[in-house]
């Protein structure tokens, strides 16, 4: 027949793009996130109001959750209902982290940040830059980091199981750290005090049952909005490249995965220690928020669900619907505000509706840029086929 | 050309009393085709999935290319150069067929996650030259004009083309089939019978296959393997394996006791 099929047994054969092509490719979209992170803390922000600032917030910490834990239970499609158990740990540790440097080394725990951080109204008399500035983010990237060790730990053994049993270990996992927390000491509130603890136990001083307070208030839109693109970005780039395919490949069939080459059990762990990390990273947002109260209650299932519910209705295995459903689950309950007493219930019959007409969630697999929704959409497609078996 | 490529010695698995397969022994060159035949239950598939590290075998080794894989997991059983197909065809269905193809070069990719995140260069040569492979290997199979359609919407025979050109992706030296010509029609399998020839000689490949259909095995294959209970009852070219009385009792019943 035709020529040989070059070098299939081998290492795929490589040649080198352009270096200057790279680098710009592959740093442009991060530099993006930054400026609409900016514009959006430095000029959407002072144009609206609080209510609407704090709701734009949450959507953000959402999205970074619902998008993070669509890697697992959308792309890798291994269902965990531990992700608030990571979401706590990143809380908390960033929590730590900050409070207890600012007591240390600045005597007090208020906030020294520049115009990017925080929430201020009129952010005219802040300082362009502060050490806070570059304080907070190396916090919530410990945050990350402590969640994603534990994402590892928790992996290892129980990525071997599936499907029920998986979700019922990570079910567990959320409620242990949730009663771990409640055993912590009580926070620590002067820096005769802090100077007198050592370093562990000050570290954990976060206030057991009562909650965590007095942590100061860094998260702003920038924040927010900087993490959600950076997770997005990240969910994107895996979703799209051989990594990417090997967790979707895990899906749609793990033995037929595994016998085309994939280290399934490797490739599940990993998908659970970004998740981790990145819901990490958003339980520092979200503990750092001006007017929310830390308490070992956001470890527990209930904030799992919340979570889950978002991945469900986007669609697993779809960034841009977790995306968007991450923001409607937010929203939602704001408006039904005037049914107040009938809003759970109008909630739970929109998920029911949702699973009678889209079991598949809002896009399935598919994302807002992907040319074929917008086809099936606007019924450009013939009607769909059933699939023959 | 008569080198041993892959070597099964002597594989034994049971399922509590039952013994799906008993000391079984196959040798396979270099560019072989090799059938495995038998009744329904006989144990053919349970061989593949031996070999394949689906189950772990009782006893015995399979070796190949002088390489011992027994006690490997599936992905390295991959790695080391032995792919399959599957009886029940099991695509990535929701996945499109460059996808399904893309996913079987993944263990030839040695750039991973953190290349894959910052995008470096190394990881946009190693994607580019992954869609460049499958788009050429989807050309081999005919498939190239509906690489962006979901695997599930194939025509049945299309499925099974493109599990062989999955297999195919994740650069074997020896290729197992698993009942390729089932459901097909006799103008598929006259063209599966064309398209197995070439693809072992355009890649290189040793293939053991399970089948069926008579017409196919004994057309292709140089040599057969009769399966019957677990146990390894002829061996040897077609014409040979077709007078064995032992085949023919099994296929057809003993004769009648006069």
């Amino acid at each position: 027949m035709a020529e040989p099929h070059p070098n299939l047994r081998g290492s795929i054969p490589s040649f080198r793009p352009p270096l200057v092509g790279t680098v710009v490719r592959s740093a442009m979209p991060f530099l993006i996130v930054i400026a609409i992170a900016m514009t959006i803390q430095l000029f959407v922000r002072p144009n609206i109001n609080s209510y609407l600032a704090i709701q734009l917030l949450t959507i953000g910490v959402n999205i970074v959750l619902a998008v993070s834990l669509n890697i697992v239970n959308g792309f890798t499609g291994q269902f965990s209902m531990g992700h608030a158990g990571f979401l706590a740990v990143g809380g908390y540790v960033s929590g730590s982290v900050t409070s207890y440097f600012s007591l240390t080394q600045w005597g007090s725990k208020d906030m020294v940040g520049g115009v990017l951080s925080g929430m201020p109204l009129d952010a005219a008399g802040l300082p362009w830059f502060a050490a806070g500035d570059l304080m907070f983010p190396v916090a919530l990237i410990c945050g990350g980091l402590v969640a994603a060790l534990l994402g590892l730990a928790v992996g290892l053994p129980s990525l071997r199981l599936r499907g029920d049993y998986l979700a019922i270990v990570t079910l567990g996992f959320g409620e242990i750290i949730r009663v771990l927390i409640q055993q912590t000491p009580a926070v620590v509130k002067t820096v005769e005090q802090a100077q007198s603890t050592n370093f562990l136990e000050l570290a954990t001083s976060v206030g057991g049952a009562l909650g965590f307070t007095g942590l100061p208030t860094y998260t702003s839109l920038f924040w927010v909005w900087l993490f959600a693109g950076i997770t997005i970005l990240v969910a994107y780039r895996l979703k799209i490249s051989s990594p990417g395919r090997a967790f979707l490949s895990i899906r749609e069939d793990e033995i037929a995965s595994e016998a085309m080459g994939v280290n399934t059990t490797r490739y599940k762990v990993w998908a659970f220690v970004i998740a981790a990390f990145f819901a990490g990273v958003a339980g520092g947002l979200s503990a750092h928020t001006l007017g929310v109260a830390l308490g070992p209650v956001d470890a527990g299932f209930l904030r799992s669900f919340d979570i889950i519910i978002m991945v469900v209705l986007g669609g697993l295995g779809s960034i841009s619907g977790a995306a968007i459903a991450a923001a409607v689950v937010t929203l939602l309950p704001e408006y039904l505000r005037p049914v107040a007493e009938y809003r759970m219930i109008i909630f739970a019959l929109a998920l029911v509706l949702m699973m009678i007409l889209r079991p598949k969630g809002l896009l399935g697999v598919r994302e807002v840029w992907d040319a074929s929704l917008w086809r099936a959409i606007l019924r450009l497609d013939k009607a769909p086929k059933k699939g023959r078996p | 050309m008569t080198a041993p490529l892959l070597k099964v010695s002597h594989l034994t698995k049971s399922f509590g009393g039952l013994t799906a397969v008993q000391d079984f022994s196959l040798t396979l060159t270099e560019q072989s085709l090799h059938a495995l035949i038998g009744p329904n239950g006989a144990g053919k598939t349970t061989v593949f999935n031996l070999l394949t590290a689906v189950y772990q075998p009782d006893k015995g080794d399979v070796a190949l290319a002088g390489k011992r894989l027994t006690g490997l997991r599936p992905y390295q059983i991959a790695q080391a150069g032995m792919a399959r197909t599957f009886q029940n065809i099991r695509l990535f269905r929701e996945l499109s067929v460059l996808e399904n193809v893309r996913v079987a070069c993944h263990l030839r990719c040695p750039h991973g996650m953190p290349a894959a995140i910052f995008r470096t260069r190394g990881h946009r040569a190693q994607e580019a030259a992954i869609t460049q492979r499958c788009t050429d290997l989807l050309k081999t199979f005919n498939l190239a004009n509906r690489a962006h359609e979901q695997a599930r919407n194939l025509p049945y025979g299309d499925q099974r083309r493109l599990e062989i050109a999955r297999a195919i992706a994740t650069g074997p030296r020896v290729l197992l089939l698993d009942e390729p010509a089932a459901g097909m029609n006799p103008q598929e399998k006259k063209e599966l019978r064309v398209l197995i020839r070439s693809i072992r000689d355009r890649f290189a490949l040793a293939i053991l296959l399970i089948e069926h259909d008579m017409g196919v095995v004994m057309d292709l294959c140089e040599r057969i393997t009769v399966l019957d209970y677990g146990k390894t009852i002829a061996e040897g070219p077609p014409e040979k394996v077709q007078k064995d009385p032992k085949v023919i009792e099994a296929y057809l019943g003993a004769p009648a006791a006069l």
